[in-house]
């Protein structure tokens, strides 16, 4: 038997001698994933790149009083499991109110006894669950998670009823808190800059809003330990210092239990840095273990003396196990942490190539990185959706630590900031992570801010850009129209 | 370049970068996985009899072990039985019983001394405490023991009302004790029953009120709800995630390579090639041999190499595709025979001998880098039931570590022959393998480790235990 791997279309097909009933296989030319060469039955999930866990849709819930966090934990799930490559989209209940009712002037709304605007609340939830729907059977997402505060038990049976009508699985997410300090401080972040008080005086905004919150507090019945012994659902008290979980259903829930046992939100910041320029760079090389160039050198001073300067309590530092990070982290003269998840994008039969070079030997392969740069595979490397697999349990750490500079690498990096700015799959590959350029990341209200600071030492630009043309049958030269100098 | 620069050399076992000159800095470098635990733990197991907390604390010791975490478990019902010789039956757990009181406090604290000297000695990173724990003094007693030796703590509650689980627990892990050996089966059954109400007139779960500062896991009913309170740290929440996916529903794990291949017909290591003439009938009788097997809802997963996925298509069902479980990079040495290797890269070869779980191929993996890959395979594992795994030589060889409970250096050397399945069930404490050859000839790819493992050995003798092949 003999592989054909000189195959004009790419494909490297081999037939299994044998039994007839022995199939074909062909290895997907992007993603080099084998995949039996007949449509068959079971071709419905093969050639994944990630194994597929989830079946049914799965519906998040939920629950708790106004200022407890649940949109901070909406947004911030959507966003990790958006990035491990999970489809997953955030129904904010409050934004179909506030498009429904224009105007918000004041607590009395959301009265108990306001029958008027019960029946638009009521009519927003509705809505939102119809949009649920339409993203589980239209958009192929897989998770959708309801933010709202689904006080009342009836509210909570009218979704599992739609849930259970509709084959979804249901997880209930809980927040409890009655530390008045929390709740403060939560109103300030977030609830003073939400639309609803934009041309208020901040005392009355507060004050306002904690009638609001009074409001609800009059109907609110907790999801109840006994009565509720069937359902899913995990309860987070106090932002996380104790969790109640009841009925982990399937894998994806458990990875939202493991997430949210692992987030806080003790202010911190996290610093990211790729190594100091390397000979490789300046050779326009990719991949390989060299060391850093004189300027590089340079820059892990620059670093040690930047980062002295941010005067950080209690900073840990980590590194890739690749010379280049480990040199940088050396000028710093603190303790490191080696991660080999940490590594560069391993480019398999590209590595320490030029652009010029991976052109002239792999010209295909080079055309379709450029025509899907995050799912390409390198014949014998990785991917960047590869990368984000192996970056997820360094992602969960750096949830549970504080204050950590992590020196990395350029693919490396744009998988970390995708994550942390709520990048898509099609932007992350081009994402802007210059040399000698450190990236101060600090979480606040429901984001990231985003401090750049440029060590002003030169260096070579890495970035190549998208080029024009994609075709196979391009031109070397519109191949090579966006990589950058070198010597 | 200024002189402060560190120099760097590659240590080459491991090929991890460390500064070549000595500093006070040098005390954690050069580790190839990241160490998380400064100050050792000890996990405290909490509950009646027949609740599962042997069960755990042996299952915990195993996962932490083969991640890295050097643990071990101090069972103080072993101590108490190494101390009393015979037992005679339940009255010595009456709590009006003093003599046996102090004797089995003095092995509470016998126990917790050799705690004490685990630690002491660089030995370990974590301590399980398999007791019942079941009142607040004695559990005030190893708080302040903690306290003052500086160790952290985090109790795991085991909560269980259900008759029939105890039963089945009673069943399959009490009857078989030492200190039931000589028992008539009702008689045991009658006697451990009585043990537990002993306990249960004294016992005191830990208060989610008054206990609030303290770190805890409550499992109740073996699963369906647990009570998280204040995980310290990222060793707590690796073992509060791994004790939230692990179950008890009878259920077997098989393990199989892929079938042949045409590399390793001729003896080389890596790559991806298809199965040869041989390896494709091993996946039709593997087809077979599954289909004997009659198992409900059985999910297959392979890796992402040919071979594997050759093997699984076989079968005609659906099957996932893990890059985890990919076999071992070998870097530079992908697609050479061992005698290659031994021309081109004697001395790398000659590394591996000495140490073959932590060397890693130059721009390859060691199977130190494969364990880590592999844990959420593992994890994964856990959480199903019935499930087939077709994979490779290496990466068996770590699963089966794992569930075999195997040590670091005995792994690389599991014996995992093509064309053979293994069957895992679990079972008491531990797990059952049943192999299967399924009489399909192949070559041997399994190389013993040489006499010589010297760097300038003579060929021949690194040689010395390479398999046959074409």
């Amino acid at each position: 038997m003999e592989a054909d791997s000189g195959c004009r279309h790419g494909l490297v097909s081999l037939t299994v001698g044998g039994p007839a009933e022995q199939k074909e296989l062909t290895q997907t030319p992007l993603l080099k994933i084998w995949v039996p060469w007949m449509g068959s039955s079971l071709n419905r999930r093969r050639g994944s790149s990630v194994p597929q866990f989830t079946n049914s849709p799965t519906m998040i819930v939920m629950v708790g009083l106004p200022a407890r966090g649940k949109t901070y934990i909406s947004k911030k799930l959507t966003r990790y499991l958006n990035w491990i490559g999970v489809p997953t989209r955030v129904f904010n209940v409050g934004q179909y109110r506030r498009e429904a009712v224009q105007t918000y002037k004041n607590f009395e709304f959301f009265r108990a006894d306001n029958e008027e605007a019960m029946a638009i609340r009521k009519a927003c939830a509705a809505a939102a669950l119809k949009d649920v729907a339409a993203y589980f059977t239209k958009e192929q997402g897989q998770v959708a998670v309801f933010d709202a505060t689904n006080t009342t038990q009836e509210r909570r049976a009218i979704i599992m009823r739609f849930g259970k009508e509709r084959g979804y699985k249901v997880f209930f997410v809980e927040s409890m808190c009655d530390d008045p300090d929390i709740i403060a401080e939560n109103i300030q972040q977030v609830k003073l800059g939400s639309p609803d008080y934009v041309d208020r005086d901040t005392e009355e905004a507060m004050r306002d809003f904690i009638q609001r919150i009074k409001c609800y507090e009059a109907t609110y019945v907790p999801i109840d330990d006994e009565r509720d012994r069937k359902l899913s659902y995990i309860k987070i008290f106090n932002v996380g210092s104790r969790y109640l979980v009841n009925r982990v259903q399937d894998h994806i829930q458990s990875r939202i239990v493991y997430y949210l046992m692992n987030i806080h939100i003790t202010p911190r910041s996290i610093y990211l840095s790729r190594h100091g320029e390397s000979e490789l760079n300046l050779l326009g090389r990719i991949g390989g273990d060299s060391g850093l160039s004189p300027r590089g050198q340079r820059y892990a001073k620059a670093l040690a003396g930047f980062i002295e300067g941010q005067n950080i309590s209690n900073l840990k530092v980590w590194t890739s196990h690749m010379k280049r990070t480990i040199q940088t982290a050396e000028a710093l003269g603190v303790q490191y942490e080696q991660w080999k998840a940490l590594n560069e994008i391993d480019a398999g039969v590209c590595e320490e190539l030029t652009y010029e070079e991976i052109q002239e030997n792999f010209p295909e392969e080079f055309a379709l990185r450029d025509q899907d740069k995050y799912r390409y595979r390198y014949p014998k490397g990785e991917s960047y959706e590869d990368m984000v697999h192996r970056l997820e349990p360094v992602i969960m750490e750096l949830e549970r630590q504080e204050n950590v500079l992590v020196v990395c690498h350029q693919a490396v990096m744009r998988c970390l900031l995708a994550y942390f700015l709520d990048k898509p799959a099609g932007d992350l590959p081009y994402l802007r992570c210059p040399l000698h350029t450190v990236l101060k990341l600090t979480p606040v209200a429901y984001g990231c801010k985003v401090e750049t600071f440029f060590l002003n030492i030169e260096a070579v630009n890495t970035h190549r850009e998208r080029p024009t043309n994609v075709d196979i049958s391009r031109k070397p030269e519109d191949a090579l129209q966006t990589v950058p100098d070198h010597i």
